[in-house]
């Protein structure tokens, strides 16, 4: 597989990220926000987490005006896969590659820890790894996490099954974290080929380290 | 001409910072405060004379960058 890494003016995860991705025996590139294509034959973007324009404005709202974005949407309405982390996740709400949108933490702190996620569908090329229901557990690192979308569009995710996980405790019962509308930490699109999450899988890839159910995550792109 | 732009989360879209200072102003004893939302503003200096084109031009920049309509509101003054 070979994997799409962007990298803009205050990404922070790009090494990270390709270093799971080669850990699983993938080969990366990393993608100058400036660039106007992407490279071909590749099998995934992945839009790192950092604070791209030091969240300026919005976290996001610049990035996604980047002119690597406007191949990266082309990409995605073509069917090819997108993920976003963290920072990823905004940057492509703001681009309206997903629903809703992300919101300072309802306690306003930034939140840095290590997370329980329940997995809520698994039907989809990012989860197909990981059991429904199943606990994950994942470090978080943000500010601007508070996912919220209106009644309407929430009822749209909930039929379509784009919900792809819940902050949850240990047993997989919702918990609040950030304000998250229904304690949503990650979403696709209705096609199910444009992925975001605020937890860091990237971060997750050694037991001696915490937790190794990462490269679970990133594996459910091999298939 | 000179825009003034003010953005504001939705009403109905909970505001955390407004919240917390709402929350502070209580602890100061500030009686009678119902409500605090915080917003951002921004001014945009436009080389146009024209007050609709300058209107025009602003409420582009407000829908496309400056403000996230999924949960913000804006209004436009032009002076």
């Amino acid at each position: 597989m070979k994997v799409a890494v962007l990298r803009f003016p205050g990404t922070n995860c790009e090494f990270d990220t390709q270093y799971a991705f080669e850990k699983l025996g993938h080969t990366t590139a990393l993608v100058w926000h400036e660039n106007e294509t992407l490279p071909t034959d590749i099998d995934l973007v992945v839009v790192p987490g950092g604070f791209s324009y030091g969240d300026y404005l919005r976290s996001g709202s610049i990035a996604r005006f980047s002119p690597v974005m406007k191949a990266v949407s082309a990409y995605a309405n073509d069917g090819g896969k997108v993920l976003g982390i963290c920072n990823g996740f905004q940057i492509l709400t703001e681009a309206g590659l997903l629903p809703g949108a992300l919101k300072r933490n309802n306690n306003l702190h930034f939140i840095s820890k290590q997370q329980n996620l329940c997995v809520i569908n698994n039907d989809n090329a990012f989860l197909n790894r990981c059991k429904k229901g199943e606990v994950l557990n994942i470090p978080i690192a943000h500010a601007d996490g508070n996912y919220y979308i209106d009644e309407e569009g929430f009822k749209e995710l909930e039929k379509n099954g784009q919900i792809l996980l819940r902050y949850s405790d240990e047993k997989g019962e919702p918990v609040v974290v950030n304000g998250s509308v229904t304690s949503i930490a990650g979403v696709c699109n209705i096609a199910k080929n444009v992925f975001g999450l605020m937890p860091h899988p990237e971060r997750a890839l050694e037991a001696i380290l915490g937790s190794e159910d990462g490269l679970r995550m990133l594996k459910g792109f091999e298939s | 001409m000179q825009a003034v732009v003010n953005v504001f989360l939705k009403e109905g879209v909970l505001d955390p910072q407004g919240k917390a200072a709402h929350h502070a102003l209580d602890s100061l004893g500030f009686a009678g405060v119902s409500d605090v939302r915080i917003g951002k503003q921004i001014i945009i200096k436009l080389d146009t004379d024209d007050r609709a084109t300058a209107e025009a031009e602003v409420k582009e920049m407000c829908e496309t960058l400056l403000a996230n309509t999924v949960i913000e509101d804006y209004t436009i003054e032009i002076s």
